[in-house]
């Protein structure tokens, strides 16, 4: 058996975060990770991302992450990669399978003191005719083809959602030397950032609005080799009679992302469900703790952002750890999650923003009303 | 049609939400032209101008200023803009051309001296461009900052080129 | 044809591990150690990793981290490796997995 003061599952920014502040802080930190790298998503975030200069701001997210894992190392967190925690056990104890899938898995339990829970989120699919064929795949998964793998998923690309990732993928599979056919849009608007759009409009890409995919066009191997669209009415649904084939060899999804909630259930913890924040998140505090006492959560796990939030709700999440393990006074604990409740304020703020922040209140409160002190499970 | 409707500004609503320099200061040398016309929280503008002529402010979702005065058209705010939303604009070299400078992060860079097409916000070719200028230092981290000569009638149109070289 | 990027204004793409071979459905292809066994695949062209169960459809590339299992393969007669998270060692031997992987 082997004993750890904490255990974060997801080695992305808020997972980083949480094991550097709990790391500085003296505790024993193991970072758990699926992946074959660390950073979750931020290597292939290669763009400069927006904020204040206190967030990295004009900074790529690989740039980011690079500094995050150097950071992480040298608080002495130990990472653990191709790692899959399969389960909870009485008395803090944490099964996880370890190794790659083609190698002899090893099954090892941790006894962590405190868990802090950062997953992360999963793309959403859109079903249409065909939507299962290779070559139709998530906005993210191209992303990660190109910009960590680099390899091109495809030539031709039609986008489906004008979001911030449709509009950044869109732009980043051109700079990989795709060509991106259109990025269709169901709502009668641009859903992401103006300045995302009018990059790739400069790149002569067309935004149809009030269109949908309606059918992927398959060649006889069942692989992608169009995509058939269509306008749509105010109920989103198609106009029969505008179907148009646009020629490409993959469809890239970005329809929005749901919170990774596996582990977060499988830990008991209470649960409530915000569609701002893309569906069922835990209840959580503003130390980050959930309704079950010791276990912690932070990122994209308690409600899509993005890495800046991200990062900074990891480290509260780290410092509420270190302060309950004794490492931090309670005085300094509260003195920094102050800091970090700022910050993150002025990230939630503006017209994309508020509606962020009026949500996170309302998480909160209802934590206070409904859960108050969180109960360890028995 | 406004920007979220159509993915690009129109010249009309660009000078409704932002601050322009006036024809006397374009006369007077190059000048940034900031492009952000959403409340988003970004302000690497106004730490990154070395003189100081970018005002965003508190809260930073404020808009950008320009104080088109103390602005010398550096180009460094042009590379460090996260939007990729602010360019140079320079009508003080000749009566009948203008500059245009821009972030360009496609491969194959353009070269100095080849022509490629000039193209609009909607990405449009509307006339020809000679590629007048290249910077990539390490402060702009990745980020090249292109410049385009075309004929003066286009200086507020142009705002990128096209992927490749063009033959005129 | 390859689908490698080669030229990138903010990337570097050079190859990090050591040029190697794998062996796909039969065919030699060129790959890197350490890349995901997906990403070699891609860059050969080949978009099909399994046929489903039941209807025997063609499944591919779909979240590229782990969470989907369309892109599962056989993997040196492993049924059911993730390749989106499983990296290239020399000489691999892969096969399209059609169902649940058990006929070898």
């Amino acid at each position: 058996m082997l004993y750890r003061d904490v255990c974060i599952v997801g080695a992305g920014p808020a997972g980083l975060a949480a094991a550097i502040e709990a790391g500085k802080a003296g505790a024993s930190v193991l970072l758990v990770d699926l992946n074959m790298r660390p950073g979750g998503q931020l290597f292939k975030q290669i763009h400069k991302f927006f904020g204040s200069s206190a967030h990295h701001s004009g900074t790529r997210g690989c740039t980011i992450g690079r500094q995050l894992l150097k950071e992480a190392l040298d608080s002495g967190v130990e990472i653990w990669l191709q790692s899959t925690v399969i389960g909870f056990f009485p008395g803090n104890k944490i099964g996880i399978e370890r190794g790659a899938d083609h190698t002899e898995k090893q099954i090892v339990t941790v006894t962590a003191k405190k868990v802090i829970i950062a997953t992360g989120a999963t793309e959403n699919a859109i079903r249409f005719e065909g939507w299962t064929a290779p070559g139709v795949m998530g906005a993210g998964a191209a992303q990660t083809m190109i910009n960590v793998n680099h390899v091109r998923p495809g030539n031709k690309v039609v986008m489906l959602g004008s979001g911030n990732v449709g509009l950044i993928v869109s732009y980043q599979l051109m700079q990989a030397g795709c060509e991106v056919a259109a990025l269709v849009e169901a709502a009668p608007k641009i859903g992401g950032y103006a300045v995302h759009a009018a990059k790739i409009r400069r790149a002569g890409v067309p935004i149809l609005l009030r269109h949908t995919i309606v059918a992927a066009v398959k060649d006889p191997d069942g692989c992608v080799c169009g995509c058939n669209i269509a306008a749509v009415d105010d109920h989103f649904r198609p106009v029969p009679g505008t179907e148009e084939t646009i020629d490409c060899d993959t469809i890239t999804i970005a329809a929005g992302l749901k919170p990774t909630m596996d582990l977060v259930k499988l830990a008991g913890c209470a649960l409530t469900f915000n569609p701002a924040f893309g569906g069922y998140v835990p209840l959580h505090s503003r130390r980050m703790e959930t309704s079950r006492a010791g276990f912690f959560v932070a990122g994209d796990t308690t409600g899509v952002e993005e890495a800046n939030t991200a990062l900074e709700e990891g480290r509260i999440a780290g410092i509420s750890a270190a302060e309950d393990l004794g490492l931090l006074s309670s005085r300094e604990a509260g003195l920094m999650r102050g800091e970090i409740w700022t910050r993150l304020d002025s990230l939630r703020f503006g017209p994309f923003g508020l509606r962020r922040k009026t949500e996170k209140e309302r998480i909160l409160q209802a934590f206070e009303s409904e859960i108050g002190t969180p109960q360890a499970l028995s | 049609m406004s920007l979220i409707e159509s993915g690009y500004l129109e010249w009309e609503e660009l000078m409704r939400l932002q601050s322009l320099p006036d024809a006397d200061r374009y006369r007077k040398g190059p000048v940034a032209v900031i492009e952000c016309v959403q409340e988003i929280p970004c302000n690497p503008c106004e730490t990154a101008c070395p003189r100081n002529a970018i005002r965003v402010g508190s809260p930073i979702t404020s808009l950008p200023k320009l104080d088109a005065d103390l602005c010398v058209g550096c180009g460094v705010c042009v590379a460090r803009c996260p939007g990729m939303a602010i360019f140079i604009v320079d009508q003080s070299t000749s009566a009948s051309t203008a500059r245009v400078s821009f972030p360009f992060e496609y491969e194959p860079l353009p070269k100095v001296g080849e022509i490629r097409q000039a193209l609009n916000r909607k990405g449009e070719p509307v006339c020809s461009g000679k590629i007048v200028n290249v910077v990539n230092p390490p402060l702009y981290d990745r980020t090249p900052v292109v410049t385009v000569e075309i004929p003066a009638e286009f200086a507020n149109e142009v705002r990128a080129v096209g992927k490749e070289a063009a033959y005129a | 044809m390859d689908h490698r990027i080669s030229e990138h204004v903010v990337l570097d793409c050079t190859p990090v591990g050591k040029e190697v071979e794998i062996i796909v459905d039969g065919q030699r292809i060129k790959a890197y150690e350490g890349e995901p066994i997906l990403s070699a695949l891609l860059a050969a062209g080949h978009r099909i990793s399994r046929y489903t169960v039941k209807n025997k459809e063609p499944r591919g590339l779909y979240c590229g981290i782990g969470q989907c299992t369309d892109c599962a393969m056989t993997v040196d007669g492993q049924p059911n490796v993730r390749t989106c998270v499983t990296p290239v060692r020399d000489g691999m031997i892969i096969k399209t997995q059609h169902g649940l992987g058990k006929e070898v």
